[in-house]
């Protein structure tokens, strides 16, 4: 592959982060009532109207909605009138907040909001989460998203790479039980619910601005000091389960391996994922210091499509409140680690 | 918005490909249709796999196909293994979108090279199933598309107290112009004006032939930086501006003639572009007129004519291959509509235009080019005007 980095031009900045509770059943409850609240809370953080932004763009997908083009009438929810610029992605909100850094960099705009939501409970997410598989050989068996991470925990075990103990301090950790609470009963073996994450409807939002307005809109913006994504192949027959390259290379386009973090929100749905993802992000050296998911990460509220975008929110919200100076952000998609995306985050240097 | 702290790198088009558009292609997979269309665009710019950066791919509902997050899947067939690959989707607009997507990734300099794709294979599903899934809270689409749109073109007969005939007018023409392009779905050899007006009314006013048919295909795109552009074997369509806008679909003062939406885009694009009359500087439109009523309300929306005044451009011909203004010369979303990629194909087909490429429906002398896309309930929009030569600033 060619060498295509010339760096982008222009610094860019989170300024806001705001998530909504994550609740296991919301039918009570539209996308837009659910969103409205999260998005005047991130406007209310800097200041701004709906009207002053130059750049929105969300995250979602119809298959949680159970419905065709359901993002279209989400955008009610951001006060859509006069017209204003805006996309959304198929996809995890980490990838709204990619799409809407690039444009700034463009500098066709200044700021940017961008938002993400799911709603799981209209449907069982272990059945949908099997049509994202490919629909001519695998999806017809309808392997289940707790099934194939099953997969990736026993290739880890086999490996030398984890094993239950570990994975059950994980969970406890990320829930933030007394250290060697029990890690529940078994779900697909070897993982056990301690294992899996909860199943919740929620959403997420975040306002990104760039150079001196980033400065006006809040007293310490979290500079995203690099940030990239890469994706692997679909079929698990053709991956290392045990490894996550991806999420490797996407760390070293962003810079993440040139000077140590001190936080690390990792978008591990699994606890034998942050295994994985520990490895491949090298957060394991020994007396690392590195806090990893203090937010609780997935384990604790997986929103999905608004999980990855939690991930770099809270890390940003760290760096804001001057809890870290320098710190990784990771979200994921698809079955077993297959997309990746890392965000370097720094305070003011 | 500010003025950035550097210019931003010029984005060219160097590689444009698309499948025969066809209602069922059977004899390929998704991942077979969609390589296909990259495969051919690749070779238009004379590149490998290897030397592209990264992918954005689009497409409207998942349901359409019933693969939910596609993209997962596709990596392999797309070379997107080790790369970045995003994934759009904003409606009937995604396919635009998804060429603005990418273009932003050559023009913010994040990546040199970007592979650019949209597609849709309607046959592997029912699109209007996939369009009438009921849930709560919101307004169900109903009728399907047709059942949306027809009252607003009977709002606009109206306004303006345009001729019944204009309609057939504008699906006679795009359905000659498609016997021009080979990768055109619809090739009605018969067709005569008098088959068009007197086929069934569906949602009056709007007539069977006055509607586009559901279609397998796949729409892609190379875009380049200013190095890439001059390593080209063939002539680049360069980027002039691009733009994307969105209001609700349904709310009380909603001009669902003239959305302010799409005024408020193809402003921004004519500013970025340099263009003050869009009607003389310039040359071709590519459209999205999925309903033929459609081509005279979008040129009033678009500032080719004055408001209730674009059915009488398409009444005298100027909207005709021949005439000064030639509006969907490929034969447009009315002669093939894989809706997903059907914005894609109108930002593509301008861009062959200008670079010379289209073939037997090339405009001649064409330098700059309008592609057109909308969706949703003319709630979003996507345009990019393209140039025969390099912009200046």
């Amino acid at each position: 592959m060619p060498e295509p980095v010339r760096g982008p031009v222009r610094e860019v900045a989170v300024v806001a982060f705001g998530q909504s509770a994550h609740v296991p059943d919301s039918a009570e409850t539209s996308e837009v009532e659910m969103l409205m609240p999260v998005l005047h809370d991130v406007l209310a953080q800097t200041g701004l109207k709906a009207r002053d932004i130059d750049f929105t763009c969300s995250g979602s997908s119809d298959y949680l909605a159970g419905r065709a083009f359901s993002f279209t009438m989400a955008l009610d929810g951001v006060g859509a009138w006069p017209p204003i610029a805006e996309s959304h992605v198929e996809m995890d909100g980490a990838w709204a907040l990619y799409e809407a850094w690039v444009k700034i960099l463009t500098g066709e705009a200044d700021t940017a909001l961008v938002y993400a939501y799911g709603k799981s409970s209209p449907g069982d997410l272990r059945e949908v989460l099997t049509r994202q598989l490919d629909p001519y050989y695998v999806a017809p068996l309808w392997p289940d998203s707790v099934a194939l991470a099953a997969l990736q925990a026993q290739a880890l075990f086999d490996a030398g790479h984890t094993d239950a103990r570990e994975l059950a301090a994980i969970g406890a950790r990320s829930r933030g039980d007394r250290p060697g609470a029990a890690p529940g009963r078994q779900v697909v073996g070897p993982l056990r619910t301690g294992d899996c994450p909860p199943v919740v409807d929620g959403a997420a939002a975040v306002v990104l601005a760039a150079g001196d307005t980033a400065r006006r809109l809040t007293a310490r913006p979290a500079w995203i000091r690099g940030l990239d994504h890469r994706i692997e192949a679909h079929a698990l027959g053709v991956r290392d389960l045990t490894d996550s390259p991806s999420t490797r290379l996407a760390a070293e386009r962003a810079g993440a391996f040139e000077a140590p973090v001190q936080l690390a929100e990792l978008h591990a749905p699994f606890t034998s994922q942050e295994v994985v993802l520990r490895r491949a992000l090298r957060l394991d050296a020994p007396g690392s210091t590195v806090r990893i998911n203090p937010s609780g990460g997935a384990l604790a509220a997986n929103p999905m499509m608004a999980a990855g975008l939690i991930r770099l929110g809270a890390a940003a919200a760290a760096v804001q409140r001057g809890e870290a100076d320098r710190a990784l952000a990771h979200a994921t998609s698809g079955p077993c680690l297959q997309q990746n995306l890392v965000a370097v985050l720094e305070g003011e240097r | 918005m500010s003025n950035a702290a550097t210019a931003k790198e010029p984005v060219a088009v160097v590689g444009v490909g698309q499948t025969k558009h066809v209602a069922a292609r059977r004899d390929v997979s998704i991942a077979g249709l969609v390589r296909e269309a990259a495969q051919r665009a690749l070779a238009d710019a004379e590149l490998g796999w290897g030397d592209i950066d990264a992918v954005v791919i689009g497409k409207a509902p998942d349901f359409f196909e019933g693969v939910m997050m596609p993209e997962l899947y596709l990596a392999d067939a797309l070379g997107a293994v080790g790369k970045p690959m995003l994934r759009v989707h904003t409606a009937g607009s995604v396919g635009g979108s998804t060429a603005l997507v990418a273009t932003h990734l050559v023009a913010a300099r994040v990546h040199r090279t970007v592979l650019t794709l949209a597609f849709e294979k309607q046959s592997e599903s029912n699109a209007m199933w996939g369009l009438s899934l009921p849930i709560p809270f919101q307004q169900p689409l109903l009728a399907g598309a047709g059942g949306f749109f027809a009252p607003h073109v009977r709002a606009y007969l109206r306004r303006t107290g345009a001729p019944d005939a204009i309609g057939s007018l504008v699906a006679y023409k795009d359905r000659r112009n498609a016997l021009k392009n080979p990768y055109a779905h619809l090739h009605e050899h018969d067709l005569t004006l008098e088959k068009v007006q007197s086929s069934p009314m569906l949602w009056d006013p709007i007539r069977y032939s006055e509607t586009c048919p559901s279609s397998d295909g796949a729409c892609a795109m190379v875009l380049t930086d200013r190095t890439g552009a001059a390593r080209a074997p063939h002539p680049p369509a360069w980027v002039h501006g691009g733009a994307m806008r969105s209001e609700p679909t349904l709310f009380a003062g909603k001009d669902f003639v003239s959305p302010q939406a799409g005024k408020d885009c193809a402003a921004d694009v004519y500013r970025q572009a340099g263009i003050t009359d869009p009607r003389r500087q310039i040359d071709a439109v590519e459209m999205y007129v999925p309903f033929s009523w459609y081509e005279p309300m979008w040129l009033e929306n678009l500032g080719f004519a004055a408001e209730g005044e674009g059915w009488k451009l398409t009444e005298s011909g100027v909207t005709g291959l021949d005439g000064d203004l030639p509006v969907n010369p490929s034969g447009g979303v009315l002669s093939t509509n894989p809706i997903g990629a059907s914005g894609m194909l109108r930002f593509a087909e301008a861009a062959l235009q200008v670079r010379g490429r289209a073939g037997e429906h090339q405009i001649d002398g064409a330098r700059r080019a309008l592609g057109h896309a909308y969706g949703g309930g003319s709630q979003f929009f996507s345009m990019w005007l393209v140039g025969a030569e390099a912009p200046t600033t």
